[in-house]
């Protein structure tokens, strides 16, 4: 019995002393982003590894969940005979919920697993040991340039997303359905407020550097051995998959 | 001068070093040697403080360097060059960029006064025309080489080498060895050198110190190292390293 509680102890101190270390990780990461000089460079370097490389991904997954939506959303409305209130559904199910966080998890896949695989990749080679040898903070040259621009490319991914999402159901909802244009358009206009919009957007920048700081934090930190870079990113995803989740129920709860 | 003294370091129950001490004396090339998992490596990232000891102390020109923050610590790995076991080249940048990395973040020169130094220093390598190739796309000498060359880029007063010939051929082994012993000469750094290639190593070393059970079991000048009676000196160099790394 003593045994048991003495694992149960150890294994859970560990996990607290690993909930530390990472918050003072992100902590050290906004800190040397905020220390000149700059590295606006790599900050738009990693913006386009985030935002370009995951542009396909997350207008394909935008269109089609804006599709579903449509096809969803329309025959629900009509059994009440509400179809004309489908752009409304639509748009506010994007801006507000869908739109922030399934583009963050298109993002995760797409570029935070391979944030996670470059860095735990550079840990085993030893690049990292590489750079505090010649005296230079990894931290701010690899890490801080990834947050900054997760905080950055994230809300704009979103606002693809929701645009090709919202396109989508009008397509489906318009174009196939026959429920008319002015209709989609007008319940949208309605009911969407430019609050609405922000929340989405907040969530966003929240889910970008969640997936910056996790990604890099696994990989920072990967097992200088072979199997080192697969766990890593194989953590990096899950965590930060899980998460969003928990960010996204908490934000929605204050910002109600 | 490197003092390194007392030196413990565990990982887990495994206890590399035991109370290691070694003295690096400026300006010449010490080499450490010892069976594989003897904690060569282990006792050369002790240096630059990439490890840190669980006890002991290691002096750097007179610094202990344990317990140094980040800035003191920085300050004192400006004096180091560091040529890792696999170069460690950052693999998203050319041989160029990388040896003008450190030069570009540390220093205030401007880019054509970095391009001249860093030109320089890979012809001294025999790199020169290589310098737009990345790391994936040259050979593991030329690596080496290209590791080597960056470990120079600030000229520093101390360099360290792991391993710096394995996985390399005999020849290109060999090549490598006269280029350290040639930058030596030619640049005066203190270097130190953790390897198993012997006898070839000697052959550049001023100072030769033999790590086993945690702990320098022998070291002195090359030559004289080679004629140690101490048993387990003689046993690794023949070529039975079983008793030396038990």
């Amino acid at each position: 019995m003593t045994t048991l509680l003495a694992s149960i102890g150890a294994r859970t101190l560990g996990y607290l002393a690993g909930m530390g270390r990472g918050v003072i990780f992100l902590g050290s990461a906004l800190l040397w982003a905020l220390r000149p000089p700059a590295k606006f460079r790599l900050i738009i370097q990693q913006i386009r590894a985030i935002g370009v490389d995951s542009l396909l991904v997350v207008l394909l997954a935008g269109l089609f969940t804006g599709m579903v939506l449509g096809l969803q959303g329309y025959y629900s409305l009509r059994k009440f005979n509400a179809e004309s209130f489908l752009g409304a559904v639509v748009a506010l199910s994007l801006l507000r919920e869908l739109g922030p966080v399934l583009s963050a998890f298109m993002v995760t896949g797409r570029t935070g697993s391979a944030m996670a695989a470059e860095l735990a990749s550079m840990r085993v080679t030893e690049q990292i040991d590489a750079m505090h040898s010649m005296a230079i903070n990894p931290v701010k040259y690899l890490v801080s340039p990834r947050v900054v621009a997760g905080l950055i490319a994230m809300p704009l991914l979103t606002c693809m997303f929701n645009v090709i999402g919202i396109f989508g159901a009008y397509m489906v909802g318009v174009g196939l359905l026959d429920l008319g244009s002015g209709s989609y358009m007008a319940g949208m206009e309605q009911s969407v407020q430019l609050r609405d919009v922000g929340e989405g957007l907040l969530k966003s920048a929240t889910f970008g550097v969640i997936i910056s700081w996790v990604c890099c934090y696994k990989g920072f930190h990967a097992l200088p051995m072979a199997t080192g870079v697969g766990r890593a990113t194989t953590e990096a995803v899950v965590l930060s998959f899980v998460l969003i989740l928990l960010s996204d129920y908490f934000l929605t709860s204050v910002l109600l | 001068m490197i003092q390194v003294i007392d030196v413990h370091k565990k990982f887990g129950p495994q206890e590399v070093l035991r109370g290691t001490n070694l003295t690096i004396d400026d300006g010449c090339i010490t080499t450490i040697i010892g069976g594989s998992g003897s904690g060569k490596t282990v006792l050369l990232k002790t240096m630059i403080a990439l490890l840190l000891p669980d006890s002991g102390r290691i002096l750097v020109d007179g610094t202990d360097i344990t317990g140094l923050g980040q800035r003191p610590l920085n300050e004192i790995r400006r004096k180091f060059g560091f040529l890792f076991q696999g170069a460690a080249l950052l693999d998203s940048m050319t041989l160029f960029d990388n040896i003008a990395f450190p030069l570009r973040e540390r220093t205030r020169l401007g880019e054509e006064a970095i391009g001249r130094k860093v030109r320089e220093r890979l012809e001294q390598v025999g790199l020169g025309d290589m310098g737009y190739k990345y790391p994936a796309e040259v050979s593991g000498g030329m690596k080496k080489r290209a590791g080597f060359a960056r470990a120079l880029a600030t000229d520093p007063e101390i360099v360290l080498f792991d391993e710096p010939t394995t996985g390399l051929d005999p020849r290109l082994g060999q090549s490598i060895h006269r280029l350290i012993a040639a930058m030596q000469s030619q640049l005066g750094f203190t270097g130190v050198i953790v390897s198993h290639d012997i006898p070839e190593v000697f052959t550049i070393s001023h100072r030769v110190a033999m790590l086993a059970d945690g702990a320098i079991v022998e070291s002195g000048p090359a030559a004289e190292f080679l004629q140690s009676q101490n048993p387990v000196v003689r046993r690794f160099l023949h070529g039975d390293a079983g008793e030396a790394v038990q």
